[in-house]
Order: structure tokens, then sequence, then C-alpha cells
């Protein structure tokens, strides 16, 4: 993705002259029907609702600020690479550090945690819900990427800027993390408490 | 009890990653180890629990009016746009975005409007009625509606100072719901006038006002491409009230302003 809007062009503070009436266009044809999906890693990554809608829209007019920094390709990974740098830029500036090592990787789920353990608790949307938001937002963000966007590893890799062959290894640790999340709420929020 | 293969390679299979010998290959593992299968059955169900709770969140209308509105060109747009972006609540920093837009947009109109008789004048009301329409529906494309955004009249009122030959009034009417959104300098007709903004639900009213020989008159009403405005003049200012919101509503607002 080297046609994308990278990290330091998409956070430059000033504004190249606005697009003409057919870049808007193509803009409003390219880019704008990706506004959910925007939303969607904007709310899965900065967990209220408000911030999200705050900053989806900064990412938005970002990326029409810096649409000629497009040149083809795919349009929802070019956004979503906007979007989620601007939320951890907004992060940086507006959260306290979120724990990066606060799973132990060697933890093995307990053997009583069977698929059909995990279905009953994943049939709790709000547990569901819940678990997810305590996974650290590199894992949230593969997971809502790879489970809810359904973006294939390519695009994973351009959006987050993690080599390919680093993919798949972070989305079998998010799992992991969200298994134990879930069978294990109570654990978490104990932990989120400390 | 540690295959490697069901920390990486499951995933790869699971998510259609894998190409068609890898994916071959590791079928055949499965055969033989029953912890990929076990791992593969714990992350189908996983990934089926994500799916069935419909977590995917979707952008609220609101989000994307207001995308829209701040990414829409700026010169003359279609009144069924105006009307459509005049309901938003256009943010302050979409306005500061637009702001170089209003700017040029107030210089075209202002070389534009020279040549346009003046609004002191009799006889020309419909001519005028249809520049103050045409300044209302200019108002609604995004960051020109005001130029000092506060519900505050203390805030507005000496904004003005300074800027015009005369003091328009300014108040409040939260109470009677027609909040003060804000104020604004526009030009009608060739002069400076001062633009009021009242929000009314979701649509906006423009006041414009400027000084006016004569005495006071009562209110006269009409309407235009779907916009109503009332004028009258009192205390020596002239009054148009403009808006697309029902006829009811302004001369509601004009008995407010007339007090």
């Amino acid at each position: 993705m080297n046609q994308s809007a990278d990290e330091k062009s998409a956070g430059a503070p000033e504004a190249p002259e606005a697009l003409n009436a057919q870049e808007t266009e193509r803009f409003n044809a390219l880019v704008l029907p990706h506004l959910d999906s925007a939303f969607n890693l904007a709310k899965w990554l900065l967990r209220h609702r408000s911030d999200a809608e705050d900053v989806a829209q900064e990412a938005m007019l970002r990326a029409y600020r810096f649409f000629r920094t497009f040149h083809g390709g795919d349009a929802r990974a070019w956004l979503l690479q906007i979007v989620r740098n601007t939320c951890f830029t907004w992060m940086e500036k507006n959260r306290p550090p979120e724990p990066v090592a606060e799973f132990n990787e060697e933890l093995h789920l307990p053997n009583s945690i069977t698929p059909e353990a995990l279905a009953i608790a994943g049939n709790n949307r709000e547990r569901l819900t819940r678990a997810l938001e305590t996974l650290p937002p590199r894992s949230r963000e593969v997971l809502v990427l790879r489970e809810l966007e359904e973006c294939s590893y390519k695009e994973i890799s351009a959006i987050t800027s993690m080599p390919i062959g680093t993919v798949m290894s972070a989305l079998s640790r998010a799992r992991h993390q969200l298994q134990l999340a879930l069978v294990n709420p109570a654990r978490e929020e104990a932990a989120r408490e400390l | 009890m540690s295959c490697e293969l069901s920390r990486s390679t499951v995933h790869g299979y699971l998510d259609g990653e894998l190409d068609a010998v890898r994916a071959a290959e590791f079928e055949r593992h499965l055969e033989q180890c029953p912890e990929c299968v076990t791992a593969l059955e714990t992350q189908e169900s996983l990934r089926s629990s994500l799916r069935r709770a419909q977590l995917y969140e979707k952008a609220p209308a609101l989000l994307r009016q207001k995308v829209i509105a701040a990414i829409s060109p700026a010169p003359p747009i279609p009144i069924s746009t105006a009307r459509r972006t005049g309901s938003l609540t256009i943010q302050r920093t979409v306005a500061a975005q637009m702001l170089a837009v209003a700017a040029v947009l107030l210089l075209l109109l202002y070389a534009g409007l020279r040549f346009l008789p003046g609004v002191g004048e009799k006889n020309n009301q419909p001519a005028l009625a249809a520049q103050i329409v045409d300044a209302h529906l200019r108002s609604l494309e995004p960051g020109h509606l005001t130029d000092v955004l506060s519900t505050d009249q203390h805030t507005v009122k000496p904004w003005f100072d300074g800027k015009l030959d005369f003091a328009p009034p300014v108040q409040d009417f939260s109470s009677d719901g027609f909040p003060l959104a804000g104020g604004r300098l526009d030009v009608v007709g060739g002069r400076t006038v001062a633009a009021l903004v009242y929000g009314r639900r979701k649509h906006f009213i423009n006041i414009f006002i400027w000084p006016a020989n004569g005495a006071d008159s009562s209110p006269r009403a009409g309407s235009q491409q779907g916009i109503h405005w009332v004028t009258w003049q009192k205390g020596g200012m002239a009054f148009w009230a403009v808006s697309d919101v029902a006829p009811t509503d302004l001369d509601e607002l004009q008995r407010l302003l007339s007090r």
C-alpha cells in the first residue's frame, strides 16, 4: 500500500487545497461509502460512541484533504489506515496508556473450557462485547478488521502497517486473549480494578 | 499438548489464507492431531459467536450528514440540498475548515451585489425578498452560518461592535424555543447587515437587521421557493426573518423580537 497516506502525511497540520468538484465526486464515490467501516473501527478502538463519532469525522475529513495521495487500489483499506492512525493518535493524546502486556501469552486455557462452554459464553452479546473491549487496542484492531470487516491478511497488513507474515500470529494471540476474557470475565474485571 | 500448528496454522486455515498446498497438508495433519481439531472447533465456535452477536457498529445518520456537509462543494447548490444541509448542526471544526470557502463566497457576493439597487429604496420589495431568501440559503452552506458561534447574547452583541455602524438588538429566546445560535455579517442589497441565527428544532432562522428610516411598520409575510419570510420595521431598524420553518414559527419569533 505504498500509495496510502502514511502516518506522517495524514497527521500533517497544514491542509492542502480543497478538492475540485470532480475530485469531490470521486471521493464521494470511492471513500464515502466506507463511512460505516470507519465508524465501526473507531467505535471498537475507542469504545465510546461520542469519541468514535468525533474521531471518525476527523478521519473522514483528513481522508478528504489527503485524497490526492490516493492513487487507486483498495479505498477501504486506505481509509481505514487513516482511521486507525487518527484513533491511535487521539488515544495517545487523550487517554492514559493502556497496559501493553496485560496478558500472559503462555497462559493456556483451562482444560475445562470446551468449545461448547465457549459457545455458551459467546452467546451472551453483552459478555462478548465486554470481553472484546478488555483486549489491548492492537488485539481489538486485528479482530475487528478480520471478524467484523472481513479483511484479508493482506488488507490487515496494509491498514495496520504490520508485516503480512505476522498478521496470522497477531490474530492467533488476539483470539486467545478473547477466549480468556470470555470464559473468565471476573478475572479481567478484577485486573482492570487494580 | 502443544502442537505448534494449533497456535498458528489453524488460524490461517480458518481464515482461508493458506494456499491450496498448505491447506491440503494441514487437512492431512488434522486427521492425526486431536489438539488441532479441538483448536479449529474452538475457533469456529468463537467466530460464529462473533457473527451471531452482530457487533458491527454502523455510522450514525448524523455523522454521515456532518461529513457530507463538510465536504460538499461550495458553489451555489440547489435548494433541496441547501435545505437538507440546513438541518444540520454545523460543528465548530467544520466551520473553521470552511471559513476560507465562505470568505471567497462573500467576496463574490459582494462584488455581485454592488450593482444591485440599494436596500433602502421603496418598491423593490420583491427583489429584496429574493435577495434575503438567497442570503438565507447561502448561509446554510457549511461554515457559512455563523461567524460568532455562541448561544450567549452577551457574546454575540459585542461581537458586532466595530464591525457595523449600528448596534443590532441581540436577545436569546431559548426559553421560548428559539435558542440563539450565533451571528455573522452578511451583505444584502450592497450593504453590510447584521444576521442573527436562531435555532428552531433542527432548523435555522436568519434575522437580517439594518438601520432604516421611517416609522415602525406591522409585519408583512411572504414565501419564495418554500422559504418563508416576515419583514417589519421597528425602532429605526428593518428586520427580515427568513427560514424554512412553518410560517407560524416565524410569526412567533417576530412577536418575541418586537416585544
